[in-house]
C-alpha cells in the first residue's frame, strides 16, 4: 500500500488522469449505478417499480372509494357487472365493490408479499452460503446435498407444499415464497465466495496475517456481492408472479375483503363470460409489475456482468 | 454412459430419503398435528385421537417414517384422505394428461421459440430483434392463470372455436390404452377423437408454453450469437462456405448445448408445475391433483405427489445430460 502511494506522489497531475481513464476508481457499485442510469431499459423499469411504490405507499390518498365498501351490490346481477364507468374507472366486481381501489390497495399486499418474501429467502440463504463459503469441508458438504434436496423439486411446487402445511395466510404465503429462494442464493454466494476465495488479493491477505474472521468478512464476502444482487432483482418478479398464483390458488388470506392481485383473479373465473374487466385489470398489474422488475433485472444484470459490458 | 447414468441413478436414493424426510418432518412439526389440521380448529379431542389412531399419528414419529418409508420402497403412497383411493394408483391415472399438456406446450414452445431465436440472432439490432427481445421479457412476466384467462375469454367464451373443458367432449367415447387421448384415438384409428383431443391441447397447450417460449428463444438468441462472433465461423465465411452450410454445420450445431439444457430444464417444470394451468382448464392432471391435495389438506397426495414429481424432474434432468453427450463428444470423453 504505501509503495503505491509514493508512485503516486511522483507521478504528474498528467499521468494520474490518464490512470483515470485506463482504469476508473470507481467502485465496481458506483460504476454499475452509472451503467444502469444510462440504460433505457433500467430507466422504464426503474420508473414502473417507483410507480406502483408510490401507489402503495398513498394508497389511501389515491384510491377513491374504501377497496372494502359494497355500497354498489345492488348494482350487481348475476348476469351483469357493470364494467368501466365515469364513476367507477375499473368498474365494480361480483361483491358491489369498486375494482380501481382494490387494484390500488392491492399493490400494497403484492408488492409487500413479494419483496419481504424475497428479503427473507435471500437473507437466509446468503447466511447459509455465507457458512458454506467460509468454513468449507463438512459444513459445505452438508449445505450442499441439502440445497441439492431442495432444488431437486420445483420452485412453485415446494412452495404450494409449504404453503399447504402452515395454511390460509399471508404469511403462509411469505414463507412459502421464501423458503425456494434460500438454495438458490445460498449456492450462489457460496460458488461466488469459493471463487473469489482463489484471487491474489485473498492469498496476499492472508499472507500478511489477516484474520479468516475479517478476510471473510471485509474482503471475500463484499467481493461476492455482484452476482446476488442480480440473481436477486431477477427473482423479485418471480416471487410476485408466484407470490399471486398462491393465492390464486386459493392460499392466501381467509378474509375475502383482503384486496390482493393473485386473489382477485381468482375470484373472477366464474365470472369471466360476466365479467371479463375483472380478469383483465389485477391480471395486466401483475404482469406491468413483474415486467417493471424483469426490465429493471436485466439492467442490474448488464451492469454488473463484465462479459456483457461494451 | 452406462457407469454415468447408474451413478447418477444411485444419487436419486439420498435425494429421495432426505426430501421424505423433509416432508414427513414438516407436517408433523405442526401446532396440533395433522389431524387438527385435516379436522379444522374446532375439532373436539375424541375426534382428534380417533382420526390420530387410524392414520396411526399417535405413534412415534421415527416408528411413523419408518412405517411410510416400508411402503414407500414398495410405491405404495397411502390413501388419499379426500378421494379414499390410492395415490399411486391416483398418480398413475392422472400423469398422462399431464404428459400430454406439457408435450403440446413443449411443442409450441420449441417449434416458434427456436425459430424465432435463430431469426432474431441473424438480425441483431433490428426492429425484428428488438422486438423478439422485447416481446420475450413480456412473455415471461405473464402470470400463466391471467394468460390463461384470457386465451379462454377470447378463444372459448367469446368466438366459441375452441373448448377450455376437460381433454375430450363428453360425449365421445375412446377406449382407454395409453390414457393420452391424441395416441389412443389413433390407436382406436377415429380421426374424429384425434381432431377434437388435439382442439382441447391448443389453447392450454399455449397458456403453459408461452413462458418457457419467451425463454428458448431468449436462450437460442444469446447462444447463437455468442458462436457467430466464435473465429470458425469467420473462417468458414472466408473459405466461402454458403450461410446455409455455416448456420447448420457449424453455428447451430455449436449453439445447440445451452438451447437442449433450457428446453430439458422447461420440460422438467413444465411436468410438475401445471398446477395453474391445470386449475384454469379443469385439466384433470398431476397439477390439478396436487392443488386439490393442497386446498384438502390431503397430506398423503401431497407427500405422493410432490415425491414422484420430483424423481420425473431429477429424471428429466438426467436425460438431457445423456443428450448431451450424445450432442458434444468432447462431454462423453470426460
Amino acid at each position: 500500500m504505501k509503495l503505491s502511494r509514493k508512485a503516486v506522489l511522483v507521478m504528474t497531475e498528467g499521468d494520474v488522469e490518464d490512470m483515470a481513464e485506463i482504469a476508473p476508481s470507481n467502485s465496481l457499485g458506483r460504476e454499475g449505478l452509472r451503467r444502469i442510469k444510462r440504460n433505457p431499459l433500467a430507466v422504464v423499469g426503474g420508473s414502473v417499480i417507483l410507480f406502483f411504490i408510490l401507489v402503495a405507499i398513498f394508497a389511501p390518498l389515491l384510491a377513491p372509494f374504501d377497496p372494502r365498501s359494497t355500497a354498489w351490490f345492488d348494482q350487481i346481477r348475476p348476469t351483469l357487472i357493470p364494467g368501466p364507468s365515469g364513476a367507477h374507472w375499473f368498474g365494480l366486481d361480483a361483491a358491489g365493490r369498486d375494482e380501481l381501489s382494490r387494484i390500488i390497495y392491492g399493490a400494497r399486499a403484492s408488492l409487500v408479499i413479494g419483496v419481504l418474501s424475497l428479503l427473507i429467502g435471500a437473507f437466509i440463504g446468503a447466511m447459509i452460503g455465507l457458512l458454506a463459503g467460509a468454513f468449507g469441508g463438512w459444513v459445505d458438504s452438508l449445505v450442499m446435498r441439502i440445497t441439492d434436496i431442495m432444488l431437486s423439486v420445483p420452485g412453485l411446487l415446494l412452495a404450494l407444499s409449504i404453503a399447504a402445511v402452515i395454511g390460509q395466510s399471508q404469511t403462509s404465503i411469505i414463507v412459502a415464497v421464501a423458503v425456494p429462494n434460500i438454495p438458490l442464493f445460498a449456492r450462489l454466494l457460496r460458488g461466488s465466495m469459493l471463487g473469489e476465495r482463489q484471487k491474489d488479493y485473498v492469498a496476499s491477505a492472508e499472507s500478511v496475517g489477516v484474520r479468516r474472521r475479517s478476510l471473510v468478512m471485509r474482503h471475500v464476502f463484499p467481493n461476492s456481492l455482484a452476482p446476488m444482487l442480480v440473481q436477486a432483482s431477477l427473482a423479485l418478479s418471480t416471487a410476485i408472479i408466484d407470490a399471486s398464483a398462491l393465492s390464486f390458488l386459493g392460499l392466501g388470506s381467509a378474509d375475502p375483503g383482503v384486496a390482493e392481485w393473485g386473489r382477485m383473479l381468482t375470484d373472477t373465473t366464474r365470472y369471466l363470460r360476466v365479467a371479463p374487466h375483472l380478469a383483465i385489470f389485477p391480471g395486466v398489474a401483475i404482469m406491468i409489475t413483474a415486467l417493471g422488475f424483469n426490465l429493471f433485472g436485466e439492467a442490474v444484470r448488464e451492469a454488473l456482468d463484465p462479459k456483457l459490458r461494451r | 454412459m452406462v457407469k454415468f447414468i447408474v451413478r447418477r441413478l444411485l444419487l436419486l436414493i439420498p435425494i429421495l430419503f432426505g426430501l421424505s424426510l423433509l416432508l414427513f418432518i414438516w407436517v408433523r412439526a405442526l401446532p396440533g398435528g395433522p389431524a387438527t389440521a385435516l379436522l379444522g380448529e374446532k375439532a373436539t379431542p375424541a375426534r382428534i385421537a380417533e382420526v390420530n389412531k387410524s392414520y396411526g399419528f399417535d405413534r412415534p414419529v421415527l416408528t411413523q417414517y419408518l412405517t411410510y418409508m416400508k411402503k414407500v420402497i414398495h410405491l405404495d403412497f397411502g390413501q388419499s384422505i379426500a378421494l379414499r383411493r390410492d395415490v399411486t394408483d391416483e398418480i398413475l391415472r392422472r400423469f398422462p394428461a399431464t404428459i400430454s399438456l406439457a408435450a403440446a406446450a413443449m411443442l409450441f414452445a420449441v417449434g416458434i421459440g427456436v425459430p424465432l431465436g435463430l431469426m432474431a440472432a441473424r438480425r441483431e439490432r433490428t426492429w425484428f430483434d428488438f422486438t423478439a427481445v422485447t416481446a420475450s421479457l413480456v412473455g415471461v412476466s405473464i402470470p400463466v392463470f391471467f394468460l390463461a384467462q384470457i386465451l379462454k375469454y377470447i378463444f372459448a367464451l367469446k368466438f366459441s372455436l375452441l373448448p377450455t373443458i376437460g381433454r375430450l367432449t363428453t360425449t365421445r367415447h375412446l377406449e382407454v390404452h395409453t390414457r393420452i387421448e391424441v395416441i389412443d384415438s389413433i390407436i382406436a384409428w377415429d380421426g374424429g377423437a384425434l381432431w377434437d383431443s388435439i382442439k382441447h391441447l391448443i389453447l392450454p397447450g399455449i397458456a403453459l408454453g408461452t413462458i418457457p417460449l419467451a425463454i428458448i428463444a431468449r436462450i437460442t438468441r444469446a447462444s447463437v450469437l455468442e458462436v457467430l462472433n466464435e473465429d470458425y465461423v469467420r473462417t468458414a465465411r472466408a473459405k466461402g462456405l454458403r450461410t446455409r452450410a455455416i448456420s447448420r454445420g457449424h453455428v447451430l450445431r455449436n449453439a445447440l448445448l445451452p438451447i437442449v439444457t433450457v428446453i430439458g430444464l422447461q420440460t422438467g417444470l413444465l411436468l410438475s408445475g401445471a398446477v395453474l394451468t391445470e386449475q384454469v382448464f379443469t385439466w384433470n392432471g398431476m397439477g390439478s391433483l396436487l392443488a386439490d391435495g393442497v386446498i384438502k389438506k390431503d397430506y398423503p397426495v401431497i407427500q405422493g405427489g410432490v415425491m414422484f414429481l420430483a424423481v420425473v424432474f431429477v429424471l428429466v434432468n438426467l436425460l438431457v445430460d445423456v443428450l448431451y453427450a450424445v450432442i458434444d463428444p468432447r462431454i462423453r470423453v470426460s
